[in-house]
């Protein structure tokens, strides 16, 4: 190692040709400042490893915990808690079925929304923009980002859903709504507040996320490659499509999976807006529903000891472990891009 | 039409596309940050810092809901910071290439990206329900696990961006390895550092759900961290989901607070970021 090198090795012929005190002084000094130092060495390491080890035990100790706390509910519903759309805390019986729709059906909204928008913006920063504007809208995408989900909550509780309410979904029904099979996606009552308007709100919220993602993941294509499509005559198009896309194929779909597991996750945005309401009365988009985020939001707090706050609980474990897939898959996806280009998607 | 020009007009009906999503992007951007100003500002007034959240109907403000925000993120700062810090140059300095180090790492990224609301839940599962209440410091410490990741991750980047000549220097001189760390690699990544503390204090700043279930709220004025905790974002909540026009006015002040608070911290990461990669 070096650190040992300075005192030993070239020291031994020196020490032979001068014998005298002084360096006999340097070496004892010598010796125990190394001591000292591989000391100092040993400690920081195992502290550093010690922290490490912490911040790993934090996911085993989310998961166990949350299991313990779950447990009367897993014990009493098993399996058919995932089948049962039952929410009915007087009479102790609950189900997950309603918020495990409601959490994947906006997610499914906003990703449809999210994924085209996202990509636009992507192309529209790496391949369009003028230089000069490159950054400041890069920039604001990012900050865009950063704004808190209760904003985004607050804002589409009190300005977009009355809009949306009153002119948007009247729309819609007028012209969706009258499809054959779609059609009873977009029936009902305009409310405002809904399924539909909560995946919207999602969607604005991770549309920053993708883009980003993408954004990044575009950078990544070597200008040769992209120079050489150019220059057989391709329009910017066919280098998006036939060089760009097809090289970034997999950092494209953990950007998409990320801003997946944020949806999934995201919990004030949606408790806004979706209605709360813990039952499935028809499909259409229109209505209100539950999502798990919404559902502990709304009722952990209150909820009484025992199976009620076990039952949602276990809506939240069964949230992780969901989130946990998605974002493991997306992490998997954006290294192996990595490791293909060379280079860091960050 | 000519192959020729069916390709020029796919090129300019997709660039068209893109342009429009970009315009679609930032649409709802300045729609939200339009009504965030105009709602806010309209409901500033000097009374938001000198009285506590009234009851519907009464003048009030924001005042113990900012203490107990300042105080909890605060706290929460300072719990996670050093932890997440060691554990940045444990996976930058000695786990490159470790099953610990690597599993850290990827379970690190995880984290980062895990709902915020199931670390509250694990907040209340081990420390609210042993306890048996609500409190202030359950609630920084759920702020503090959202921390850990953030500060973790642009701590190993950044130490990962200082050059080995530099470590190779030091070790020259024969300073054992964790003078090198904390003298000289820290040191020359600490701008890097702290726009990531800068980022992770955006990101707790308007954190919500995590809060839910720890520190709750408290309708009063309350210094106390083992009781239950005012806080913006949960007061912002009650107060927008409230028929009362008063409380969402409030709701909307402690919206306007909170944008600019973040906005402000996210344009003084990159501002501090930017000063770092000026240096190298």
């Amino acid at each position: 190692m070096i650190r040992g090198a300075p005192g030993r090795g070239s020291g031994a012929s020196f020490r032979a040709l001068r014998d005298n005190g002084k360096n006999l002084l340097t070496e004892s000094v010598m010796s125990q400042s190394q001591a000292k130092g591989q000391f100092g060495d040993a400690l920081f390491f195992n502290l550093t490893r010690t922290v490490a080890f912490i911040t790993l035990a934090l996911l085993a100790g989310i998961v166990l915990s949350l299991t313990w706390s779950a447990l009367p509910s897993i014990q009493k519903f098993g399996f058919s808690f995932l089948t049962s759309s039952a929410w009915n805390p007087p009479a102790d019986d609950f189900g997950a079925l309603v918020p495990i729709y409601g959490t994947i059906v906006t997610s499914i909204i906003a990703l449809l929304i999210a994924l085209p928008i996202s990509f636009g913006i992507a192309l529209f920063l790496t391949e369009m923009a003028p230089a000069w504007l490159r950054r400041p809208l890069g920039i604001a995408i990012e900050l865009l980002a950063g704004i808190p989900s209760i904003v985004y909550g607050i804002w589409g509780l009190l300005v977009f859903a009355p809009i949306f309410g009153q002119y948007v979904q009247p729309f819609i029904a007028k012209t969706l709504g009258k499809l054959p099979l779609i059609g009873t996606l977009f029936s009902g009552p305009s409310l405002g507040i809904g399924i539909l308007a909560a995946g919207i709100i999602l969607a604005i919220m991770i549309i920053p996320f993708i883009a980003s993602v993408m954004r990044d993941v575009f950078e990544l294509v070597p200008p040769m490659l992209k120079e050489s499509c150019y220059g057989l005559g391709g329009t910017t198009w066919e280098v998006v499509s036939k060089v760009v896309l097809p090289y970034t194929r997999v950092g494209v779909i953990g950007g998409v999976m990320l801003g997946l597991g944020r949806a999934l996750g995201e919990t004030m945005a949606v408790t806004f807006v979706i209605g709360n309401a813990s039952l499935i009365g028809s499909f259409s988009l229109f209505m209100p529903g539950n999502s798990i985020t919404s559902a502990l939001a709304n009722e952990f707090a209150e909820a009484t000891p025992g199976l009620y706050t076990a039952a949602l609980v276990e809506l939240g474990l069964i949230l992780f472990v969901i989130t946990f897939i998605v974002l493991s898959l997306s992490k998997l996806l954006l290294r192996s891009l990595e490791k293909q280009s060379g280079g860091s998607a960050h | 039409m000519n192959l020729r020009n069916r390709r020029k007009t796919i090129n300019v009906i997709a660039l068209g596309l893109s342009l429009g999503a970009m315009a679609f992007g930032l649409f709802w951007l300045i729609w939200i940050l339009w009504m965030v100003f105009e709602q806010g500002i309209g409901a500033l007034s000097l009374s938001l810092l000198t009285l506590d959240t009234p009851a519907p109907g009464n003048a009030g403000g924001l005042r113990n809901a900012i203490f107990g925000s300042f105080i909890m993120v605060g706290l929460a700062m300072a719990m996670a910071t050093p932890v997440a810090i060691l554990a940045g140059i444990y996976l930058a300095e000695y786990g490159r290439n470790t099953w610990l180090g690597n599993v850290t790492r990827f379970v690190n990224d995880i984290l980062l990206s895990a709902p915020s609301i199931v670390i509250g839940l694990f907040v209340y599962a081990i420390y609210v329900a042993q306890v048996g209440k609500f409190s202030g410091l359950s609630g920084a410490l759920a702020l503090a696990l959202l921390v850990i990741p953030v500060v973790v991750r642009t701590t190993e980047d950044m130490l990962a961006l200082v050059p080995n000549a530099l470590r190779e220097a030091a070790f020259a001189l024969g300073a054992p390895k964790w003078k090198v760390i904390m003298l000289v690699t820290l040191r020359s990544a600490k701008t890097g550092v702290i726009t990531g503390i800068l980022l992770a204090l955006a990101r707790i700043s308007g954190e919500t759900a995590p809060l839910l279930f720890t520190a709750l709220s408290n309708q009063f004025w309350s210094a106390d961290l083992s009781e239950p905790m005012a806080n913006l974002p949960v007061t912002i909540f009650k107060f927008a989901m409230s028929p009362f026009t008063d409380w969402q006015q409030l709701a909307w002040a402690g919206v306007f607070i909170i944008t600019m608070g973040v906005l402000f911290l996210n344009i003084l990461a990159r501002v501090v970021f930017r000063q770092q990669s000026a240096q190298h």
